[in-house]
């Protein structure tokens, strides 16, 4: 029997596991929406714009594990997802994105609402197609989400034009894959994990710092065996929180710019770091040529390219993190003799402690700090791109992988409200919040609209400084005070949340704090919360970019 | 410094410019490339000389390249053996009383004149890049009046 291209690409969908696709619908892609009106088993939240349908593929993903949908028509709508492929690619995200183009005869013709969106998202893609013959289609789905989901995690895009959507042919459902040019590899090289143990055993001031590849491999057990057994210090990256515990004895926190002090200086005068899924990326190193020069280097990532790139490694092990710790647990024979430096450890922690000075307005970080004692921290925790971020980054105890949904690469203001419908979708019995800026709110504040309709109950938290506060803190450190274009007007966020239908409260004392977020997680509805904070309030501890990570400002020490 | 570097691609719609597009994205610079179809219709072969100021940078091009789903291998022939060779086309001054000089050139070097017209000569010849640079030297004193290169092949011995 023949089926069309778009009864196809949707059975394709089912077929690979998607429950959930988030898009928007415009000229040519409707056959596929015409196709999905009556298709059973797929269930469509339709975004208010086509951005934060990708960024609520990619918060599912992320919460899930599972590979996230988006769907756009062509042209503007898949120059709309653009930003969220971007954000997917530099995350590693598995997401796959299809977007409509238009037919093939016209393509290249300037028609109306035609982008080359294969070209433009070439450099953001881990890999992307155009389909120009229906017989192609089933098997390209497969291979979307089979390289979006192996190895790296990454986005894939496939380009659909109408004709191949409405054209027909027998459905044929490949059972295999095979790509003789992308093999990623799983095991590591048994000989360097063998080097790697020894190193281990042998280290005087060893520390573990891991990455998002922690929560991508799925290895947080792993590595808190691995913590466990051989009593390092462990430090995390912004990707990857939740991965490791942060009340445990052993814990760190996040190192890098906005890393805890002591977290720095101890990769600072480390002897040994065991690098895990993450990519020495530049918020983290600060000034390369001075970063823990007397340390030497396992680095354990799945793709060959993060190794060696910013710091010379010494034991390059490339695989998948969850067997490679497996495999490196039975090497690791004995802990190694690290009383010394734990208590050195322990005194930079004493010396250089978290912390903030108490104002008379509500500061931000103690509204983090509420949050995590309201949800216990067991919530999702995602957030915008800013000071906000940061905090909610410092102050939340995050202690399971896959909890905090955040723009780490990228960067991208206006990710975490969509993401968070993302997110709610993918775990619907969590207390999901977007901790957001005001700023950062007005990028993808429509998406409000998608959370009424849909009955997508998520919380938000504006830290409402009435700033762009992170470039006004850059501002007021580094450009003399001169705040060019960083006070920022808002709307009345509770009658704007109203408006949608959604409900708002404002908190302008400390004492409404605790009761208004209560309120919020009883309420059955999307909340907006406006918190009105400490407008000056800067992220500490703080490692102003291109110095080195140990030469902090800020901080209580 | 240059350094050769061959690559098998599927030789799929836009393999070019995912190759082409990765260089200057990372700011890789490429001095020459050819490219053309295997004995496989669906694999091609591309040579492609790069700028790369240190091991480090080289090895980044190499692993960037892996990463691309249509290539299937990357060779650097700076740790091999092989054979490279450079096709020119030349049009230079000629009139008959140089057919002596020309003919002496031919001798040392792999090459004829394909075609005379007035007093310009087509020539074309093929050899590694010193023996190209030194034989473009000789040309250079007829005067050459435009000249094309294929970019270096390459192939391991």
């Amino acid at each position: 029997m023949n089926i069309t291209g778009s009864q196809i690409l949707l059975e394709c969908l089912k077929r690979q596991g998607v429950e959930v696709i988030f898009g928007y619908p415009g000229g040519q892609v409707l056959p596929t929406f015409d196709a999905l009106y009556d298709f059973k088993g797929l269930k469509f939240i339709l975004t208010r714009h086509e951005q934060g349908a990708a960024h609520a593929a990619d918060g599912y993903a992320r919460v899930t594990g599972k590979v996230g949908v988006c769907l756009a028509t062509s042209g503007p709508g898949a120059t709309n997802l653009v930003t969220g492929i971007a954000n997917a690619f530099m995350d590693s995200i598995p997401i796959v994105a299809i977007t409509g183009q238009v037919p093939t005869a016209l393509i290249g013709n300037d028609a109306f609402q035609e982008a080359d969106i294969t070209g433009i998202t070439r450099p953001i893609t881990k890999h992307n197609y155009l389909v120009k013959d229906i017989k192609d289609l089933a098997g390209i789905v497969r291979e979307a989400f089979y390289i979006a989901s192996t190895g790296r995690p990454g986005p894939v895009l496939i380009d659909l034009p109408k004709d191949v959507q409405v054209a027909q042919t027998e459905f044929i459902w490949p059972e295999e894959i095979k790509l003789r040019s992308y093999n990623p590899r799983y095991t590591g090289h048994p000989g360097q994990i063998k080097r790697a143990a020894k190193l281990i055993m042998e280290a005087k001031k060893p520390i573990i710092y891991s990455g998002g590849g922690i929560i991508s491999s799925g290895a947080s057990l792993e590595l808190l065996e691995l913590a466990e057994k051989t009593g390092c210090p462990v430090t995390w990256t912004l990707m990857g929180i939740g991965g490791f515990p942060s009340k445990h004895k052993q814990s760190l926190g996040m190192l890098g710019m906005h890393g805890t002090a002591y977290a720095n200086h101890s990769i600072m005068s480390a002897d040994l770091i065991i690098a895990l899924g993450a990519r020495f990326d530049d918020r983290v190193t600060g000034r390369l040529d001075v970063f823990a020069p007397g340390a030497k280097i396992i680095h354990v990532d799945i793709d060959p390219s993060s190794i060696s790139k910013n710091v010379h490694v010494d034991i390059p092990i490339v695989g998948d993190l969850r067997q490679v710790l497996i495999e490196l647990l039975k090497e690791v024979k004995h802990a190694p003799a690290i009383e010394e430096w734990l208590k050195h450890v322990e005194d930079l922690k004493k010396q250089h402690p978290m912390g903030y000075k108490d104002k008379d307005k509500i500061l931000p970080q103690y509204v983090i700090q509420q949050i995590d004692e309201v949800t216990q921290g067991d919530a999702i925790i995602c957030t915008e791109v800013g000071q906000h971020q940061m905090w909610a980054a410092q102050w939340y105890n995050y202690s399971k992988p896959r909890t905090f949904i955040s723009s780490g690469g990228l960067g991208t203001m206006g990710f975490g409200f969509p993401a968070s419908i993302g997110a709610k979708l993918g775990r619907p019995e969590k207390i999901v919040f977007d901790i957001a800026g005001d700023g950062s709110i007005q990028m993808n504040i429509q998406e409000l609209g998608t959370c009424v309709a849909n009955k997508i109950n998520v919380k938000v938290a504006i830290l409402n400084n009435g700033y762009l506060g992170m470039v006004r803190q850059w501002q007021e450190l580094f450009y003399k005070r001169r705040y060019s274009y960083t006070p920022i007007t808002s709307p009345d966020f509770v009658k704007l949340a109203e408006s949608y239908g959604a409900v708002g409260f404002r908190v302008t004392k400390k004492e409404e704090i605790r009761p208004a977020l209560e309120r919020a997680i009883k309420t059955d509805n999307t909340v907006f919360i406006d918190f009105h904070v400490e407008e000056e309030e800067n992220v500490y501890p703080m490692v102003p970019a291109g110095e080195a990570i140990n030469n902090i400002i800020g901080g209580l020490a | 410094m240059k350094h050769t570097i061959s690559v098998l691609v599927e030789n799929k719609f836009g393999v070019l410019a995912r190759v082409a597009g990765l260089f200057s994205a990372r700011g890789y610079n490429i001095a020459s490339l050819a490219v053309s179809e295997t004995l496989d219709p669906k694999i091609s072969y591309m040579t492609i000389v790069v700028e790369a100021k240190d091991e480090k940078v080289l090895e980044q091009i190499n692993k960037q390249l892996n990463k691309l789903i249509d290539v299937i291998t990357v060779t650097d022939f700076t740790k091999k053996e092989y054979i490279d060779r450079e096709l020119i086309l030349a049009k230079i001054n000629y009139t008959p009383k140089d057919k002596p000089k020309l003919d002496a050139i031919f001798n040392k070097f792999v090459g004829k004149v394909i075609l005379r017209k007035d007093d310009t000569a087509i020539i074309e010849a093929v050899g590694d890049q010193q023996q190209i640079k030194v034989l473009l030297d000789e040309l250079n004193k007829f005067g050459i009046k435009e000249l094309v290169k294929t970019g270096k092949l390459a192939i391991s011995n």
